[in-house]
C-alpha cells in the first residue's frame, strides 16, 4: 500500500513497489490522460510533474515518490482547460491525433514552471517528446503564446 | 443497453431518439430489424426511421454523423463542415458522432464505405456528404413552410433558422420531427464552392479541447466494469508458430488470471491490469517453432530485392518511344542506384482493442481506419453472425495506414472468447508494435537517363525492383500479376481514370518505367504516402542528378519537361519562388514534385551541412494544389505533419532483421524526429478549383527528396541510400 498526493488529492494505492506511476494512474487511479507510448522514457508520452518537474511516468516508480510530494496529471493542470499552455493549444489548434499531447503539455508546462521565458533553444533541449502525427511546428508556436499568457 | 455506454459514449449515438430525430437521404432505408436493433444497440436504432447524416435535438443541437475514421488528420471536421454548409447550420451547435459498422450493415450500408486510407476521407465522400446536407435543409425548410401554409420556396433558412414570407421565423429543432417524415427529395441541388462559408474555412477542429485536457478516451483508455487487460506475445519470426509455454510458471504472479494461447502464433497473459500481464509475459517460459525464415537477415532481403534490378522481365508502368535506342544513342548517360527501407508506422498509440464475447453477442471498441473490416474480423473470430457482432469506433491515437487491417481486433476477440462474459483490452506492448507491423515495403531502383548534348534529356529508364503491398494484401487487385499501385505517380496521364490521381509529372519522349517484382517474406503495408515515398525519390532524385550532369539549373530543367503538366509546374514554381531558389546565402535547396492522391505537390527545401557533417534542415516551403480546400488550416497542419512522418522516415526510419527477427525494438532503436530537428514549414495552398485531391498524404513524399537534393546542393554529395542516419554528410 502506498499513499500518493495526486492532482491534490491523498490516494491509497495497492501496488507492488516496481509498478511504474504510470500504471498507478492510468489502471489504479483511472486517469488515463497520462498515455502509455513506449515503457522505456523515449517518447514522452507518459510525462507527469512530481513537485512540478516533468518525468516520464513509465519508468518511474510509484514507490520513488514520497507522500507529501504532488503529482499533477494533464487531468490537474488546471480545474478547466485554463492554464496557459491548454489555451495556447487550443488558440493554435495543435493537436491532430492527440495522444501525445498531454504528455506534450506537461513537459512544456514544466519547461515553462522552470523558465517562463524559454528560448527556442530551450524548447529544443528540453521538449524531446515524440509526435508522429508531426505537429511539432506548431508545438514550438504553442510554447511561446502559452508565455505571453501567463 | 451495455455496460460500456457510461464510459464512452461520445462514440455512441447518446439516448436521444425519443427527442431528437435523424433526417435521412439517400435510399430509403428498411427499418432496422429487431435482431440487429439488439446487435446495434445504439439508441438511434429505435429511432424515427429515416436517418443518415443529421441528427438535430429541439434544443437545435445538429449532430452530424460521419463514417470516416478520425485519426488527426481532420477528416471528422472536415466531412461536418461540408455536410453544415450545405445544412446552412450554425456551426456553434454542430457535433460529430460515428454510427457503428453493424449499424450501417443493418442500414444497407446507408452511409456507404467506412475505409479511411488514401487520403480519401473527404475526396471519396463529399459528393454524397454534401447531398445529405442539402437534403436536411430542404426538409426542414418544407416542413416549417408547411407548417405556416407557404411555399418552400419563399422560405430560407440560415444558421438554423428558418424565416418565412412574412417575417416568420422557427428554428431547425423546433421543425425536425416533422421534417423527418416528409420523403426526401430526389433533386438535390448543391452550393458553388465559391458561395460557402462554412466550408472552405480555416475553422478549428471540433475534437481539440478535449485533448488537452486529458478527457479524450482513446481505445487503450478504454475501461469496462469486470474488465481485465491482456498483453500479447507474437512469434518473433514471421511463419513460425507457438509450440508451447509454461503457463503455471507465471499463475501465481499478482494479478494474472489466465494465459491464453491466442491462435497458432501467439499467447497472451490476462491480468487486472496491464503491467501486471506484461511483467507476466515477460518472463513465461515460451517455445517457438520458428519456422522456414528463422534465418532471414536484411543482406538476404536485400539481395533477392537488389536482383530484380538488372533481371529481363519486369511489369511495364508507362512506357513511351523506345528508351533503351534513345539512353544508348545519348552523349552523355547518367546512372544511378537508390533504395528505400522497411519502415514502421509506430503510432503513438501501440495496437488494442477490447471486446467481450458471449454465446450470443460480441462487441468490440477499437481503433480502426475501417469499421466494416473490423466487424467482420469480429465477426470470423467470434464465430457469431455478423449481425451479433458490432464495433464501437474510438479515436485512433494515430493510424498512418496501420490500423487497416484487423489483426489486433480478432486477437482480442480470440482471447475474450475464452473469457465469456468478461470484457478483455488487449494492447500491445511497443516491441509487439515494432517487430510485428505492416511495414513501409522494401524496395531498390535503378535509373537511367540519357543527355544530348545540349543537356537535354533524350530518354529514361527508370527500373523498380521489390515488394508489392498488393501481392501480399490484395491478390485480387493485381491486373495479370501487375500492382499497378506500384507506379504510384510515375504512371501515364490520361490513360487509366482509376490511376489518374498519381500520374507522372513530366512528358518524357523515350520513357520507361518497370517494376521487376520480389516479395521477401515480410509483411507489407500501406504507409503514409504508400508508394509515393520512394518514387518521389528515385524520379525527382534522378531528374536532379540529371539537371547536374546537363550543367543546367534543376528547375530550369524540370520546367521544360512539364509544358504539358501546368498545375504540377504551377506548385513547383510556387514552392522554388517562395522558397527561395537561387539565392545565395549559403544554404543548399532542392526541389522535388509530384502528383499524389489526386492532388499536386512541391516541395523546395534548405539545408546546411557543418563540417562535422550534422545535417540542420533550416525550412521546407510547400505548394499544393488540392482543387477546393476544405479547411486551409488543416490542410496546413497535414503539411507540416507529413513532413514530420517523412523526414523521420528520411533522418532514421529502417526495420532491418537478424536470425529472421526484427531488430528494432522501440523508439531507441527507431526513432522519430523531435523538435530539436522539425524544420520551419511555409504551406502554401493553392487551390485552382474543380476537382477534389487528398491532403493528408501527397506532401510526404516530396519532403525526402527535396532535402536529398538540397544536400547534394550543400555539399556536393549525393545520398542515395535510406535512412540518412550513420551516413557521412560531410562535403565531397
Amino acid at each position: 500500500m502506498a499513499t500518493l498526493k495526486v492532482n491534490g488529492e491523498v490516494k491509497e494505492v495497492d501496488v507492488d513497489d516496481t509498478t511504474p506511476l504510470l500504471w498507478v494512474l492510468r489502471d489504479s487511479l483511472g486517469l488515463t490522460g497520462t498515455k502509455f507510448g513506449c515503457g522505456i522514457a523515449q517518447c514522452g508520452a507518459c510525462t507527469v510533474h512530481v513537485d512540478g518537474v516533468p518525468v516520464r511516468s513509465c519508468v518511474y516508480p510509484a514507490a520513488a515518490v514520497t507522500a507529501d510530494q504532488e503529482i499533477t496529471t494533464i487531468e490537474g493542470l488546471s480545474e478547466d482547460g485554463s492554464h496557459p499552455v491548454q489555451q495556447a493549444w487550443v488558440e493554435l489548434d495543435i493537436p491532430q491525433c492527440g495522444y501525445c499531447q498531454p504528455g506534450m503539455i506537461m513537459a512544456v508546462a514544466g519547461l515553462l514552471n522552470e523558465n517562463p521565458d524559454a528560448s527556442d533553444e530551450d524548447i529544443d533541449q528540453q521538449i524531446t517528446n515524440i509526435c508522429r502525427c508531426g505537429t511539432l511546428a506548431r508545438v514550438r508556436k504553442g510554447v511561446h503564446l502559452a508565455k505571453t499568457k501567463a | 443497453m451495455a455496460d460500456g455506454y457510461t464510459v464512452s459514449r461520445r462514440n455512441f449515438i447518446i439516448g436521444t431518439s425519443a427527442t431528437g430525430l435523424t433526417i435521412g437521404l439517400m435510399t430509403a432505408c428498411a427499418p432496422a430489424t429487431e435482431e440487429t436493433a439488439t446487435a446495434d444497440a445504439p439508441a438511434v436504432a429505435e429511432a424515427p426511421e429515416v436517418n443518415a447524416w443529421v441528427h438535430i435535438a429541439p434544443d437545435d443541437t445538429i449532430t452530424i454523423r460521419i463514417a470516416r475514421s478520425e485519426m488527426g488528420q481532420g477528416t471528422l471536421t472536415g466531412l461536418a463542415q461540408l455536410v453544415a454548409e450545405e445544412l446552412n447550420a450554425d456551426w456553434d451547435k454542430v457535433t460529430t458522432e460515428y454510427p457503428t459498422p453493424g449499424e450501417n450493415l443493418a442500414r444497407d450500408r446507408v452511409w456507404g464505405d467506412y475505409a479511411t486510407g488514401g487520403s480519401r476521407g473527404i475526396r471519396g465522400s463529399h459528393q454524397y456528404v454534401r447531398e445529405g446536407g442539402a437534403a436536411a435543409r430542404m426538409m426542414l425548410i418544407e416542413a416549417a413552410a408547411n407548417e405556416w401554409g407557404v411555399s418552400p420556396a419563399d422560405c430560407t433558412a440560415e444558421k438554423s433558422v428558418i424565416s418565412g414570407p412574412d417575417g416568420q421565423t422557427t428554428t431547425y429543432g423546433a421543425v425536425s420531427t416533422a421534417a423527418a417524415a416528409l420523403t426526401p427529395p430526389t433533386e438535390i441541388p448543391l452550393k458553388d464552392p465559391a458561395d460557402w462559408t462554412i466550408a472552405g474555412q480555416p475553422l478549428m477542429r471540433l475534437d481539440t479541447v478535449d485533448k488537452v485536457t486529458g478527457v479524450q478516451q482513446y481505445g487503450a483508455d478504454i475501461s469496462l466494469p469486470g474488465m481485465l487487460t491482456a498483453s500479447i506475445m507474437q512469434c518473433p519470426v514471421r511463419g513460425g508458430t507457438l509450440e508451447s509455454f509454461d503457463a503455471e510458471a507465471v499463475m501465481d504472479r499478482p494479478g494474472v488470471k489466465q494465459v491464453v494461447k491466442v491462435d497458432d502464433v501467439s499467447v497472451a497473459v490476462v491480468a487486472d491490469t496491464w503491467w501486471q500481464a506484461n511483467e507476466a509475459l515477460k518472463v513465461l517460459p515460451v517455445v517457438w517453432n520458428k519456422g522456414e525464415f528463422a534465418d532471414l537477415d536484411t543482406a538476404q532481403i536485400n539481395e533477392l530485392v537488389a536482383s530484380g534490378l538488372d533481371a529481363d522481365e519486369a511489369f511495364v508502368g508507362n512506357v513511351a518511344g523506345d528508351a533503351a535506342a534513345a539512353i544508348e544513342g545519348a552523349e552523355q548517360i547518367i546512372e544511378a542506384t537508390y533504395n528505400y527501407p522497411f519502415q514502421n508506422h509506430a503510432t503513438m498509440e501501440p495496437m488494442n482493442a477490447t471486446a467481450l464475447w458471449t454465446e450470443e453477442k460480441c462487441e468490440v471498441w477499437c481503433p480502426t481506419q475501417n469499421g466494416e473490416a473490423a466487424l467482420a474480423a469480429a465477426s470470423e473470430a467470434a464465430e457469431l453472425p455478423i449481425t451479433q457482432c458490432d464495433v464501437y469506433k474510438m479515436l485512433l491515437g494515430g493510424g498512418f495506414g496501420r490500423r487497416g487491417g484487423g489483426d489486433y481486433v480478432t486477437q482480442a476477440v480470440k482471447i475474450a472468447k475464452q473469457m465469456p462474459g468478461t470484457p478483455v483490452k488487449l494492447l500491445w506492448s511497443r516491441e509487439e508494435d515494432m517487430q510485428h507491423g505492416f511495414y513501409h515495403p522494401i524496395t531498390q531502383a535503378k535509373v537511367r537517363g540519357g543527355l544530348d548534348a545540349d543537356g537535354n534529356l533524350t530518354g529514361l529508364h527508370l527500373r523498380i525492383a521489390g515488394q508489392s503491398i498488393l501481392a501480399a494484401l490484395m491478390p485480387g487487385a493485381l491486373r495479370d500479376g501487375m500492382d499497378a499501385f506500384a507506379f504510384q505517380s510515375l504512371l501515364p496521364a490520361g490513360v487509366d481514370p482509376q490511376m489518374e490521381d498519381h500520374t507522372l509529372s513530366y512528358g518524357i519522349d523515350n520513357l520507361l518505367i518497370d517494376h521487376a517484382m520480389r516479395n521477401p517474406p515480410v509483411r507489407p503495408g500501406f504507409w503514409r504516402g504508400v508508394n509515393v515515398n520512394q518514387n518521389a525519390i528515385y524520379m525527382e532524385c534522378f531528374m536532379d542528378e540529371l539537371a547536374y550532369a546537363a550543367g543546367r539549373d534543376p528547375l530550369e530543367f524540370r520546367l521544360a519537361l512539364m509544358e504539358d503538366y501546368p498545375k504540377n509546374a504551377a506548385v513547383l514554381q510556387t514552392a522554388a519562388e517562395a522558397g527561395g531558389w537561387g539565392n545565395d546565402d549559403g544554404r543548399g535547396r532542392g526541389l522535388a514534385v509530384c502528383k499524389a492522391f489526386g492532388s499536386y505537390v512541391a516541395a523546395c527545401a534548405e539545408v546546411t551541412v557543418d563540417d562535422a557533417g550534422v545535417l540542420k534542415i533550416h525550412k521546407i516551403t510547400a505548394a499544393t494544389d488540392p482543387g477546393i480546400a476544405v479547411n486551409p488550416q488543416q490542410i496546413e497542419a497535414q503539411v507540416e505533419g507529413s513532413f514530420v512522418y517523412g523526414l523521420s522516415g528520411l533522418l532514421y526510419g529502417e526495420i532491418t532483421f537478424e536470425n529472421g527477427e526484427v531488430q528494432e525494438r522501440n523508439f531507441d532503436t527507431y526513432n522519430s524526429l523531435r523538435i530539436a530537428q522539425m524544420p520551419e514549414v511555409e504551406t502554401i495552398v493553392m487551390a485552382s478549383g474543380g476537382f477534389w485531391g487528398g491532403v493528408g498524404e501527397p506532401t510526404i513524399a516530396v519532403a525526402a527528396p527535396a532535402v536529398l537534393n538540397a544536400i547534394h546542393a550543400a555539399t556536393g554529395k549525393r545520398i542515395r541510400q535510406l535512412p540518412i542516419k550513420d551516413q557521412d554528410l560531410r562535403a565531397a
